[in-house]
């Protein structure tokens, strides 16, 4: 049996980089490529035997090491140098550094924060109380479809899980759903997209539901919305 | 500065002073002209919170501006009475990703996931969902390119929690690159144009 760790020890392969290059105190304009590429496989092989969950990402960037190191190799002929040079962005280590400087100053950045979040660490205030109305001060989303059918698979999920028990047929219209929405909204409101299939029994039923939501969308009578990526869809009256 | 009303502010103050204590959320400018129907300005009413602030300097608890408003607040000499009062364990900073992740969002927003995760070099998927729970950030809507990603922003729990008044508040990454890195090339520069002075 194999045990797994995950250890924070680096947050990416920039994180890597970066660290190399401090420890090395290099210029990180002039990055010795081929002993740098050399140091972070050794890492990755360290990382590797640790057993440490070494993340695809290290190998993107083992990769595009090694491809800037034999860029480096190949010869330039004199004249094509002095124009490269011009355009000044032609070293093969260019967009690395550009990369390695933007990822630092984030870095640094989130240093910023950390500083200022100890710093408020010990203030208190009154926090407000979490009583205000349901999605009362959210921003909302306009949801997708594919939004939509997410969320219909996890009803007909919830509706898999029970039993079945006597089987009649059942006379359930799109338009009949069509008037229940609608009087569902003029009642209160904002309904939430599950609330509208939790008194349905059967699977045509909540399709007859769901294709008469989907009919009052397209007719832009009712819209959909949702506070957050796979939040609760809340349908509501179009303005 | 002093009121050119001064009248109106001597009456105003204590009105003001009220609001604050039973506000809950940070009590802005645009509120107060609001409350006082028009009739205070802007500029007034900054005055008089101004006062505010320094004459509670000498009291056991201050008045802050953050996150686009004026808030009482406590001072950190008492946090160890207060937290036992609340009952309130040591709070879990957050995690560097988390942070990196915020520090992005903040300079660069409204961005998307893959935005973050170009400059950051991992997935960020977990740490984007920590952030929408912790309501350190919002998604402001979707950009209009191919699978119209979602749109990140910060929010003013944001702003609250790194006790900043406004976004602005942050130093531009120019000035971080250059406190710390010293050497910084024109081209490194030209990177963080756009982000010299960030919006909300």
């Amino acid at each position: 049996m194999t045990y797994s760790v995950k250890l924070d020890l680096y947050e990416g392969p920039l994180d890597l980089l970066l660290c190399l290059i401090r420890k090395n105190e290099i210029d990180i304009y002039d990055i010795p490529i081929a002993e740098i590429a050399e140091q972070y496989l050794d890492h990755l092989a360290l990382m590797q035997m640790l057993n440490l969950d070494v993340a695809g990402d290290f190998f993107v960037m083992a990769a595009t090491l090694i491809l800037i190191k034999s860029r480096m190799l190949l010869p330039t002929s004199p004249e094509s140098e002095e124009t490269l040079d011009q355009d000044g962005g032609e070293d093969p280590r260019a967009d690395l550094v550009r990369q390695l400087l933007e990822y630092e100053a984030y870095r640094k950045a989130a240093q910023e924060l950390r500083d200022r979040e100890l710093a408020y660490e010990d203030v208190f205030w009154k926090e407000q109380l979490a009583t205000s109305s349901l999605l009362g001060e959210e921003e909302l989303l306009e949801v997708s479809l594919f939004d939509l059918m997410e969320a219909f698979q996890s009803v007909l999920r919830r509706l898999g899980a029970r039993q079945p028990h006597e089987i009649f047929p059942e006379e359930i219209t799109v338009i009949e759903k069509i008037t229940f929405i609608l009087d569902q909204l003029e009642h209160s409101g904002r309904i939430s997209f599950s609330s509208l299939f939790s008194g349905s029994a059967s699977k045509l039923e909540i399709i007859a539901t769901l294709l008469a939501l989907l009919e009052l969308i397209k007719l832009r009578t009712v819209r959909a919305l949702q506070s957050r990526e796979f939040g609760e869809i809340y349908i509501s009256k179009a303005a | 500065m002093t009121c050119r009303r001064a009248m109106v502010c001597r009456v105003i103050k204590p009105i003001i002073e009220a609001i604050l204590l039973v506000a809950e959320a940070p009590v802005s400018v645009a509120d107060l002209v609001k409350i006082f129907d028009g009739d205070v300005s802007p500029e007034e009413l900054s005055t008089v919170l101004s006062e505010l602030i320094a004459e509670y300097r000498d009291r056991s608890f201050q008045l802050i501006e953050i996150a686009e408003g004026y808030r009482f607040a406590t001072r950190p000499e008492h946090a160890d009475w207060i937290k036992r009062f609340l009952k309130l364990e040591r709070r879990a900073t957050l995690s560097r990703p988390a942070l990196e992740t915020l520090s992005i969002i903040a300079y660069k927003q409204p961005t998307t996931k893959a935005e973050i995760e170009a400059i950051r070099g991992v997935d960020s998927s977990a740490v984007l969902k920590t952030l929408l729970d912790r309501r350190l950030i919002k998604i402001i809507g979707r950009k209009k390119v191919v699978g119209r990603p979602m749109l990140y922003a910060s929010t003013q729990k944001f702003l609250e929690y790194f006790g900043l008044r406004q976004i602005s508040d942050l130093p531009s990454l120019k000035q971080i690159l250059e406190e710390t890195g010293g050497q910084v090339d024109d081209a490194t520069l030209s990177l963080f144009r756009d982000q010299e002075h960030p919006d909300s």
